[in-house]
């Protein structure tokens, strides 16, 4: 079967196209770029995305603290990581990149802040 | 009235970059001035990634982008940073107003840096008929709602336009546990990325209607309803096509204009700028589908301030 898929690694969004034998990619063309094929082949095994969001706080200057995930996670597992958070409520100064819960939901990712926030 | 060889107004990622470039290029005494209480400007509410894959090499969230150069002009003690800090009145001369709290401020610069963004355009610009209930609000302001100050906006949302905000905050919603209904838009193409096509809308099975519009708004006090019709080439409404979609919010995602209040009120047409030393750049000089973009404009725009400098001696 021979799909074609948008590539979201970059703004240039490549059409990539896409030959699957029995749920496994066995070509790739149309990319531009080596991220390209990584991504098709990620998109079509085992689909992932970098989780972002916000935590709420308490007590520091930011009401919201804007927050990703290190790695990417299971597409379908992102609104499962999106209600998880919400629980957080984040009461000490974090730094950019300083890991606010480690290993969300078990999927063996942090969820780091991308902003310093005291 | 004090006089500064540079004055930079926006502390966004234009006007962090063209001060961090004029300074790189020799220029020692800039202010720089930005209305919020912090710098980086409208990435701060960008909190989803796709930053910094061409100027960093690295994808990046939008704060995480303006923290690379915030970092970098904390660090230069030649870059003084003046927050809380709104520009009302620029002349020919390149004398500035701003106002602070408590303090009313007038500045001389030798050159000066227009960094002023943009802003986004608004319902009466894309003429929608209808009511004029609560809840429609720009993509940008429903963004800065949700990831600033933490308010969901409404539970029910159609989107009209595609613009990239749009397309970013039809995934916010779903994730702050909101409905996206639909994505409106007029033209037979997306208007933003197809990235975002693909990450924001297809992921979460949002419809997506081309060559749509919203032919009207309903709502008393709050937005209850729209009518979506579908428009031929002309763009005009194709008779029996039209649907109604339930919803108590509408975003607005129909593109950016730059922002050159200041500029206009001068008496300087913002797309000639004939005054020595006086530049613009980044979203307020034209509108960039890229923060990245921006950035190597702003450097540009330091360094020509930079020269300009020099030449005066």
């Amino acid at each position: 079967m021979t799909k074609d898929l948008i590539c979201i690694e970059c703004p240039r969004s490549c059409v990539l196209r896409v030959c699957v034998e029995s749920c496994r990619v066995v070509r790739v063309s149309g990319e531009k770029c080596p991220k390209g094929k990584d991504y098709a082949v990620s998109e079509v095994e085992n689909p992932r995305r970098i989780f972002t969001s916000t935590v709420s706080s308490r007590g520091l200057v930011l009401k919201m603290i804007p927050v990703r995930t290190d790695k990417p996670i299971p597409k379908d597992r992102v609104l499962e990581a999106a209600e998880e958070i919400r629980k957080i409520k984040l009461d000490r100064p974090v730094k950019v990149g300083e890991v606010i819960t480690a290993n969300l939901l078990g999927l063996g990712v942090n969820l780091i802040a991308t902003r310093d926030c005291v | 009235m004090s006089e500064r060889q540079l004055v930079v107004i926006g502390g966004g990622p234009a006007g962090m970059g063209a001060a961090i470039s004029a300074y790189e290029a020799g220029v020692k005494d800039i202010l720089l001035i930005e209305r919020d209480q912090y710098l980086g400007g409208i990435l701060n509410q960008c909190i989803h990634t796709g930053f910094g894959l061409s100027y960093f090499k690295k994808n990046l969230t939008g704060p995480e982008y303006a923290h690379r150069f915030i970092e970098k002009i904390q660090a230069i003690d030649n870059i003084e940073v003046s927050l809380k800090s709104f520009a009302v009145k620029l002349t020919k001369e390149k004398e500035l107003i701003f106002i602070k709290p408590g303090e009313l401020k007038e500045i001389k610069a030798k050159a000066l840096i227009m960094a002023t963004g943009a802003r986004e355009r608004t319902r009466e610009m894309i003429h929608i008929p209808g009511d004029r209930p609560s809840g429609i609000f720009s993509a940008g302001l429903a963004q800065k709602l949700i990831n600033i100050e933490g308010l969901l906006p409404g539970e029910e949302v159609v989107i009209v336009g595609s613009g990239d905000i749009g397309l970013i905050m039809a995934r916010r919603f779903i994730l702050e546990g909101a409905k996206v209904k639909a994505v409106i838009e007029i033209q037979k193409q997306s208007r933003g990325l197809a990235r975002n096509v693909v990450q924001c809308l297809e992921d979460f099975n949002i419809p997506f209607y081309l060559s749509h519009k919203v032919a009207r708004i309903y709502g008393k006090k709050r937005v209850e309803k729209v009518d979506v019709v579908e428009v031929d080439e002309d763009l005009k409404a194709i008779p029996g096509s039209d649907f109604s979609l339930a919803c108590d919010t509408i975003l607005i995602s129909a593109g950016l204009i730059s922002e050159n209040e200041l500029l206009e009120a001068a008496g300087i047409e913002a797309g000639n700028i004939s005054i020595p030393g006086l530049f613009v750049c980044g979203n307020a000089y034209k509108i960039y589908d890229l923060a990245d973009s921006v950035s190597r404009d702003a450097l540009l725009a330091g360094k020509q301030a930079a020269e300009y400098l020099k030449g005066l001696g």
